[in-house]
């Protein structure tokens, strides 16, 4: 039903480099896979939230304390951004989250492996925010304008993360050869999933060319996918690391590396709930509403007298 | 016992105050009743991890005896830790947070501002940026108390019991010793009867104000003066200690 006038016009602003703006005229495709990447975006944040909060409690010094709390700081502002993103598309917070605890919205498949040791709060600002990093820089040209607006803001905080993950990793790696073990079993658990989380191989992704014209996907999994072990593989090294792939080897000839197979079966059984963790971190999301209900519930009451009193007044 | 002695055990107290609180309100992230408290909470308990920093560097300082904030926060137990029994009791709901962050905020909030007027340049430029924050800490606090206790029935109860429960950890944090007293006469210090009749007045208004009934309990627990502790404390420190301790003498 949709007015082919109308989508030729979206479609030339779109090659044009126009953004898309929440009033203007959109396909309900293109509606409803933003609506899918940018609410699985958010739930990542605040699922995020949880595996990195484990460690607060525990971080061995005062300032990495101050710093982790201020990263997780960040990645909820990031979910509250992007929820309200969302929003815009005419869908609102809860329900996404309803969507989120009974299990029907996806996020990302990393934040299902658990945090072991202290080294995995470095492993994740290196390598996972890394990762997204690829991502979301991409994203960030995208043209839906309220999305791509989030991403540069968020991307920037995003690269401090990797940074200050990249920097506990390097100070175990310098540190005592008990550190430095950490730093090395936390890149091994951490490195597949981390190769893994920028989605399936292109042969298995469908849907990218009309994703693509409509710059809601900008680049295909695998070219990211490649431009991060690019940059990751050197920094390893860098620091006396090594990444967990045998046949892991630079090719002169096309100046990227080359990779071993990835276990894919492993990233679908995440994806479908069997990962380590998702029962839990799904648990822990419910929890939280359900025993933030009647909080929520008194500050509706407390509003609607506050409005009530000011009418009378 | 001497100024610089009496010092250093009046900054284990504030210091260790704010660092114990602030664990227990990390506690709440990622579990919040909805994202803009996680937000608040997380920012709340990252200043409150700041304010421990800057105090317990400046403790460390003054001891004079080579151990710094990390030092005093990871390497010291139970018996040695100074912090107000209230700091330490767990989360409960969040009615149970609220209130415990009202009576303790409320408390800081007018210590903090005596603070600024401290003799002690570094106490006082500590106090003056610690104010700032807790201004903001004390309004969150009290809006979550006037929607919680004039909320509904429920809340207002939830509200209620968690008063009633910390309000026999009030009275501790007005003792004073011989190490107020030397600080007192130094104008290091403020005194503490001062600090209670604003904590008093300011409490009974904002109970008030949010429905609720002012505790009854004449009942005094005490003892971090003398870093006798509830139960609680040596559960929160095996935690918070432990990943510091299994590998001594490493970077961070």
């Amino acid at each position: 039903m949709e007015d082919a006038k109308q989508l030729e016009a979206f479609e030339a602003k779109i090659a044009a480099g126009q953004k898309i703006e929440p009033k203007d005229w959109m396909p309900e495709a293109y509606r409803k896979q933003l609506v899918r990447m940018m609410s699985q975006h958010a739930h990542s944040e605040i699922v995020g939230m949880l595996p990195e909060g484990n460690w607060i409690t525990r971080a061995p010094s005062l300032r990495r304390k101050a710093i982790l709390l201020a990263k997780v700081q960040d990645e909820a502002g990031h979910g509250l951004y992007l929820y309200s993103a969302v929003e815009t598309l005419g869908v609102d917070r809860t329900e996404l989250l309803k969507q989120l605890h009974n299990g029907t919205a996806k996020y990302s498949s990393i934040f299902n492996y658990p945090t072991l040791s202290w080294a995995d709060i470095g492993a994740i600002g290196w390598l996972v925010d890394g990762a997204a990093i690829m991502n979301q820089t991409a994203l960030a040209r995208g043209s839906y304008g309220p999305y791509s607006r989030a991403m540069v803001r968020i991307c920037k905080e995003e690269s401090f993360h990797n940074r200050q993950g990249y920097e506990i990793m390097m100070t175990l790696a310098q540190g005592t050869p008990e550190q430095k073990a950490l730093a090395q079993d936390a890149l091994n658990r951490w490195w597949w999933p981390a190769v893994m989380m920028l989605g399936p191989s292109d042969d298995q992704s469908p849907n990218t060319d009309q994703l693509m014209r409509w710059k809601v996907k900008m680049e295909s999994n695998d070219a990211i996918r490649e431009r991060f072990i690019d940059r990751t593989v050197p920094q390893a090294e860098f620091i006396g690391l090594s990444v967990p792939d045998k046949d892991m080897k630079f090719n002169k000839e096309t100046g990227h590396y080359t990779h071993g197979p990835i276990n894919w079966d492993e990233f679908f059984q995440v994806i479908k709930g069997n990962g380590p963790c998702n029962a839990n971190r799904l648990k822990a999301r419910a929890d939280a509403d359900k025993n933030g209900a009647w909080v929520r519930e008194a500050a509706m009451a407390y509003a609607a007298k506050q409005m009530k009193e000011k009418e009378v007044a | 016992m001497n100024i610089q002695e009496a010092k250093f055990e009046y900054l284990l107290r504030l210091g260790d105050s704010s660092l114990i609180i602030g664990h227990r309100l990390s506690e709440w992230c990622g579990h919040g009743p909805i994202l803009e408290e996680d937000i608040a909470l997380i920012n709340i308990a990252l200043d409150f991890v700041g304010n421990a920093t800057s105090i317990l560097a400046y403790a460390g300082q003054t001891e004079g005896n080579g151990r710094d904030e990390d030092a005093l926060a990871y390497l010291r137990s139970e018996r040695e830790f100074r912090n107000l029994l209230i700091t330490e009791q767990p989360n409960g709901d969040y009615a149970n947070t609220i209130a415990r962050q009202f009576l303790f905020d409320t408390y800081m909030f007018f210590l903090y501002e005596e603070l600024k007027n401290s003799k002690d340049e570094t106490l006082a430029a500590i106090a003056v940026k610690s104010h700032k924050e807790i201004t903001y800490h004390l309004r969150h606090t009290t809006e979550w108390m006037y929607r919680l206790g004039d909320g509904t029935a429920e809340s207002h109860e939830r509200l209620q019991n968690g008063l009633n429960d910390l309000w026999m950890f009030t009275p501790e944090m007005f003792d004073m010793d011989e190490v107020d007293a030397l600080l007192i006469k130094e104008g290091i210090v403020p005194d503490l009867n001062k600090v209670k009749a604003s904590w008093e007045k300011r409490v009974k208004e904002v109970i008030a104000e949010a429905t609720l009934k002012l505790p009854e309990t004449t009942f005094k627990q005490k003892g971090s003066r003398e870093g006798k502790h509830s139960e609680h404390l040596g559960f929160l420190l095996a935690e918070m200690q432990y990943v510091h301790r299994s590998f001594p003498d490493s970077n961070w």
